[in-house]
């Protein structure tokens, strides 16, 4: 097999077992409170980071302010506003779209 | 109320769907671009497939660049993983919240992505398993057509950072963020800041998808104080 295929079927069962991995191995138990706290703030905690890798990260491991930046700040803009979230996304990829065609 | 329509809850399912749309409008656009940088790397197969059977969006473009940039499948599939190893702590979180045996729950976990998973977080740890599924739903026909589209189409498409694409995901994150998860209270708030700062000083020194887990630790600010009441619970968010 290619490196392609090899890459795709290893990914895809890796993946699964990802996810599969916390669901079978956790539930069915009581959890001591104390790690529902903990539970409770892994969304805020990693949504965070998604948002900032993605918007920041570049390739190689290195971090730049650009017209992606600009878009998702126009996005932040659109939210307080309390715009829906379809134009909150467009908004996003339209001023990041517009400022790369000026630049 | 049956034991049965406990396990599955079909208008939570429908409502997952109805929150679940835009994210789909969005995966789908992604899903193009993906499809037209895979093509000249990967064929035109081989891409759908991976969008078809992984379904991971960050860990389909970090393995194309590692292949792009002739890596070999080894340094591929870490990439991949690192970047999917987020499941992990985000399936512990679930998993108190769903019903059935192990292997029901591990099948109910592979229904997990970043937006569904998020959305359906309920506050105080607890999840909505029937949301999330139809959550989900949207995004993954729109993925795996978004990516054959884009594999197909991708000459009239040409580059497809020029249409700003990857600035959705990010954006549609704030807005899950904003709208949902710093409304449990100022302790949320720190701890998003905290995970954003640790992400961000590790982003330069350690392999893509380490500081996303790594920002996980965060939520261990929870360990003090009292529990994170549910959002249901509040007065009335602001």
């Amino acid at each position: 097999m290619s490196d392609v295929w090899v890459t795709i079927v290893v990914l895809a069962l890796a993946t699964a077992a990802i996810r599969a991995a916390g669901p079978a191995l956790v539930g069915g138990r009581e959890l001591h409170p104390r790690l529902f706290g903990v539970i409770a703030l892994l969304a805020p905690a990693l949504l965070a980071a998604l948002v900032v890798t993605e918007t920041f990260g570049g390739p190689d491991g290195s971090l730049e302010v650009d017209e992606r930046a600009a878009g998702v700040a126009a996005a932040g803009a659109a939210i307080a506003f309390r715009a829906p979230i379809l134009l909150v996304i467009g908004t996003a990829a339209a001023v990041t779209a517009f400022l790369r065609a000026v630049a | 109320m049956s034991q049965s329509a406990d396990m599955t809850d079909w208008s939570r399912v429908r409502a997952g769907v109805r929150a679940g749309l835009p994210f789909g409008i969005a995966a789908g656009l992604l899903a193009i671009s993906f499809g037209v940088l895979a093509r000249p790397v990967m064929g035109t197969v081989a891409p759908i497939v991976m969008s078809a059977i992984v379904f991971a969006g960050s860990s389909q473009f970090a393995a194309l660049a590692v292949l792009a940039a002739g890596g070999g499948a080894p340094a591929a599939i870490l990439a991949g993983i690192l970047l999917n190893a987020r499941y992990g702590p985000m399936g512990v979180a679930i998993a108190p919240s769903l019903e059935g045996g192990p292997l029901r729950r591990a099948a109910h976990g592979q229904a997990m992505i970043d937006a569904s998973w998020a959305m359906a977080s309920l506050g105080g740890g607890r999840f909505d398993p029937s949301f999330m599924i139809g959550a989900t739903l949207p995004s993954y026909p729109m993925w795996v057509a978004g990516t054959a589209i884009g594999v197909f189409a991708g000459e009239l498409i040409g580059d497809p950072d020029r249409l700003g694409l990857d600035a959705m995901f990010p954006a549609f994150f704030l807005a899950l963020l904003a709208g949902g998860e710093l409304r449990s209270g100022r302790r949320a708030v720190a701890v998003a800041c905290l995970g954003a700062a640790i992400a961000l000083v590790l982003v330069p020194l350690v392999p893509a998808g380490v500081p996303i887990i790594a920002a996980s630790a965060a939520a261990l600010l929870g360990l003090w104080g009292a529990p994170v009441p549910p959002l249901e619970e509040e007065p009335e968010p602001s």
